[in-house]
């Protein structure tokens, strides 16, 4: 079946007073529809570069410089900023970080979303719909992310945190995009309110069949709610795989040692920190950049950058401990 | 507690100059203003350097001579050098400029932060009484003050008291709404856990972020200062004995120079004028990034 | 037995409007009684609006109550005067959520262990100030060849955040009030910072308070646990037994709602009623009310602290068969 995301060698980078910046180093992934992956990462990993990369909202002094992000056959990268415009929203979706400052605060929620759907109308015109029929679906989308149809004409103050975090996805599922991309939606909120808010993401992904990358740090929330988890470590992709095989047998040294990290009820009072500290991007160590704080680094580790590998079960690893088949 | 050690290259930290010049480079209207304020201070430098500053007063040279090698510009009705007018004119109203300038950001500073540190009926105080003045109109309340001055007290320096008289509310309510915000933030909770007292913490931990606001403050207030005096001479009521450039353009206009066809006379105040303002406005521009960390470009 | 800080039924009323006021409580009548002899490390647990930060900036002093006292080795903060407020400051120091936000941007790095160092005259020499920095940051897991000197802005949220630490550690203080420090700092380091601020309990005796609203890191490094709903007490005791079995419904909520990176362990199938939280103030009655699956009557009353056993108690009147305790004796309920 035809991935309906598809990221080939994806390369972003910053230009600094200092140098160059490798956010993004040659990311490669794929994406089946209704498929739920999750991105983690610690700061400096590249994971929120990657989300502004697929949405190609990279702003100078950034650049993306080279690779495909292709959502339902056509490659993001290379169309034209008009059409760029016209699949945001409506082939791939983003639901931010911070959702208090992501609405206008002197227009009414129901502008808000009318707003979006306007402005993709005159894409062609056997889309087109009319007025009410534009507020029906908003008053719709409103309820699907369980929020009351009165919530179209309150103003963005008179709702909650988690409130207004689920306008925002009530917004990015407005046009029913194919990919839904949710930059650690439930960062600012407390624990019950980020668990209906996940709740929700889950239920309306499952309504129109999106598929879903959810990105973030803590992986509490990834074993919760996706399929496959990705890895990501100075700006490259270390380990993909899905769920159950990320929590019960990790196979790259990072994310062996990220799971090694968590905190659980059995274990009171150990603490496995990861020893080190990620590196400057604009300085990556050569060769694997996690080679510095490996426990298992060998020679080639510090001199050559490693090539994924493919295992069973459709994981990846860019690991020398797990080599290609010559 | 294992640390690995990494071989952290020491970083470089470039100098102030590059750093200064580097930035420039992103900030054109800074570096394009700063540029022709240079300009104008090194002509008015040299200027005050070699020639008789005499000659900027009536009845000095011969009168109403067209631009010639003796004259690079001209002199004027009274019997004026213009160069050696434009020369004074623009010493004086860099005076008048920085005098001001430096009285309404001092009193702004001052009055912003008692009122926004101490808060309650002094900071209502203060700040009604900003709001209260603020949309009286200036340009009124110069004009009927320096006019009913005696024209003998009339001198750049009372210029520069009338001017300012009506232009302390701004920074004032600038560096209050700052120090409000500032007083909130977490370094200045930790100073006080840390054992500092209130003085420590407006001198030591709030005022050094405030420097790029205070200079941006005094930037504007110089521009306003510059522009408040300018017009303020055009109406003729500054000093008229100065070679001001706005009592030139008066004189200029007051004895018909363009009928007359002096051409010459008002054209290099105006000159001068464009180019002070202009300076000042495109450096204002410059600063707004500095005050206004959103606009900027890059870190 | 020393008293280091007492809350004598301490209640923080915040009132708004000029005529129709509208009052929020954020604390009511909380007691708390830490000892001097005993550091105790507590949790003090709870969603936003709970009140957590309005106890922690009353701890430090930065707000005073509205009613109710607080007393620093028997004297009231608020009139502490002289030699016996730098005491206090000394004394009792914080760790923030934001590594970012607790440096001033104008000044290196060095100037957050600088300051205290020579308002609390810590140091007789400048030579001495420099070593007492750099054991403290050594002792946090940062080499000071690399921190100071630098700018904040140069260095990532992890090494900011250990230098916050390190402050703490270097001051010594008797009581540290930790609000949410490890909330913004990445996983693989959030180990460490637990184990350092641990440490500071059991080597040097300090008292740590321990704010958040994560169940989990509060497990691993604290001994008994505080819940707060609006400004109530929800349930107290032992940490171990109110998380392993929490007796509040509220409680039970938050341990359902955690996401365990443990895919065996999915969220539970406790549904989330009344879904939304009422912005306005409700009246007396217990603060749970409108979202509580087992809401009765009755609860409009104020449930007081039912001590479930000798260390766990439950505000909720689904435990009204064991003796009530009053709240002044909270502590009482918290091992140390």
């Amino acid at each position: 079946m035809t991935p309906v995301l598809q990221v080939n060698n994806l390369q972003v980078s910053y230009y600094t007073d200092a140098g160059r910046a490798r956010a993004l180093d040659g990311v490669t992934l794929a994406l089946a529809a209704g498929e739920k992956l999750g991105l983690v990462g610690e700061s400096g990993s590249g994971k929120s570069t990657m989300a502004l990369a697929m949405m190609r909202m990279i702003k100078p002094p950034g650049r993306i410089e080279g690779g495909q992000v292709i959502v339902a056959g056509t490659d993001l990268i290379t169309i034209s900023d008009e059409a760029m415009l016209q699949a945001r929203l409506s082939k791939i979706a983003y639901i931010p970080q911070g959702a208090m400052n992501s609405l206008n605060p002197v227009i009414r929620i129901g502008a808000q979303m009318m707003d979006a759907i306007k402005a993709h109308q005159d894409q062609s015109t056997s889309d087109w719909i009319s007025t009410a029929e534009m507020e029906k679906r908003c008053k719709q989308a409103l309820e699907s992310v369980d929020l009351k149809s009165n919530v179209f004409k309150m103003y963005a103050h008179e709702l909650s945190g988690g409130m207004k975090q689920r306008v925002c996805i009530a917004i990015s599922i407005l046009l029913r995009p194919k990919v839904i991309i949710a930059d650690e939606p439930t960062s600012a909120l407390d624990v019950v309110t980020q668990r209906q808010v996940m709740e929700t993401i889950d239920r309306v992904q499952k309504q129109i069949g999106a598929a879903v990358i959810l990105i973030g740090h803590d992986m509490g929330l990834m074993a919760q709610f996706v399929d496959k988890v990705a890895v990501m470590y100075a700006g490259r992709l270390m380990e993909l795989s899905n769920v159950r095989d990320m929590f019960t047998d990790p196979k790259h040294p990072y994310a062996q040692a990220l799971i090694r990290s968590l905190p659980n009820l059995e274990n009171k009072g150990v603490f496995n920190g990861i020893p080190g500290m990620a590196p400057a991007l604009l300085q990556l160590p050569g060769g694997c950049s996690f080679h510095p704080r490996c426990p298992h680094v060998m020679d080639i580790c510090r001199t050559q950058r490693p090539e994924p590998t493919a295992l069973p079960g459709g994981r990846i690893v860019e690991c020398y401990l797990y080599p290609t088949k010559a | 507690m294992t640390t690995i050690s990494l071989a952290q290259p020491a970083i470089i930290q470039p100098s102030r100059l590059t750093l200064f010049l580097r930035y420039l480079r992103r900030n054109k209207s800074l570096a394009v203003g700063l540029f022709i304020l240079l300009l104008l201070v090194i002509f008015t430098v040299y200027g005050l350097a070699t020639v008789d500053l005499n000659h900027a007063y009536p009845i000095s040279v011969k009168s109403k001579q067209p631009p010639s090698w003796e004259f690079p510009l001209g002199t004027d009705f009274f019997g004026r050098d213009l160069y050696v007018a434009m020369v004074v004119g623009l010493k004086e109203t860099a005076i008048i400029g920085l005098l001001a300038g430096a009285l309404g950001t001092f009193i702004g500073v001052v009055l912003g932060f008692i009122s926004a540190y101490f808060g309650g009926w002094l900071d209502m105080g203060i700040k009604g009484i900003c709001q209260i003045l603020t949309p009286i109109p200036a340009l009124l309340m110069q004009v009927i003050i320096a006019g009913s001055l005696d024209k003998r007290d009339v001198t750049i320096y009372t210029m520069a008291f009338v001017v300012v008289l009506l232009a302390w509310m701004g920074p004032t309510l600038v560096i209050r709404a700052q120090v409000l915000t500032m007083k909130e933030r977490q370094f200045v909770s930790v100073a006080k856990l840390s054992g500092m007292g209130d003085l420590g913490i407006i001198f030591s931990e709030i005022l050094p972020n405030l420097l790029p606001f205070v200079a941006a403050a005094f930037v504007n207030q110089v521009f306003y200062s510059v522009f408040a005096s300018f017009y303020l001479a055009v109406l003729g009521l500054g000093p008229l004995r100065e070679p001001l450039l706005g009592n030139t353009i008066w004189a200029a206009q007051a004895q018909s120079a363009f009928f007359n066809n002096w051409w010459w006379w008002p054209l290099a105040p105006a000159i001068a004028l464009v180019l002070i303002l202009g300076s000042l406005a495109l450096i204002n521009m410059g600063m707004d990034e500095l005050a206004n960390p959103r606009i900027r470009k890059t870190e | 037995m020393a008293e280091l800080l007492e809350f004598r039924n301490v209640s923080k009323i915040y009132s708004r409007g000029l005529l129709s006021r509208v009052s929020t409580t954020a604390l009511d009548n909380i007691s708390l009684r830490l000892d001097a002899e005993n550091p105790t490390i507590m949790t003090v647990a709870g969603e936003s609006g709970s009140g957590k930060t309005t106890l922690a900036m009353l701890l430090l002093g930065f707000i005073a109550p509205t009613s109710g006292q607080i007393l620093y080795k028997g004297k009231d903060i608020h009139t502490l005067r002289g030699e016996d407020q730098m005491k206090f400051r000394r004394e009792v120091q914080a760790v923030f959520q934001d590594p970012f936000a607790v440096f001033n941007p104008f000044y290196t790095v060095d100037h957050l262990l600088s300051v205290p160092i020579e308002r609390f005259k810590l140091a007789k020499s400048k030579s001495e100030a420099k070593d007492k920095m750099v054991e403290a940051l050594t002792a946090v897991g940062l080499r000071p060849g690399d921190v100071l000197g630098r700018f904040p802005h140069q260095l990532s949220g992890g090494q900011r955040q250990r230098i916050n630490v390190a402050r703490a550690l270097m001051l010594r203080p008797k009581l540290l009030v930790a609000d949410e420090p490890v909330s913004m700092v990445d996983a693989s380091l959030r180990a460490n910072i637990l184990e350092t601020l641990r440490g500071l309990q059991k080597n040097y005796g300090v008292s740590i308070i321990y704010i958040t609203h994560d169940l989990t890191t509060a497990y691993h490094v604290t001994n008994s646990i505080v819940v707060l709903y609006r400004g109530s007490v929800m349930e107290a005791g032992d940490v171990d037994t109110v998380i392993k079995s929490p007796q509040h419904p509220y409680t039970k909520l938050l341990i359902d709602s955690i996401p365990w990176p443990d895919i065996n362990k999915r969220w539970g199938e406790t549904e989330i009623k009344a879904r939304e939280m009422e912005l306005t103030e409700q009246g007396t009655g217990c603060r749970f009310y409108s979202r509580c699956p087992f809401a009765m009557d009755k609860c409009k009353q104020d449930p007081p602290l039912f001590q479930i056993n000798r260390y766990q108690a439950a505000s909720c009147y689904l435990y009204e068969q064991h003796s009530v305790i009053a709240p002044e004796k909270l502590s009482d309920l918290l091992p140390a």
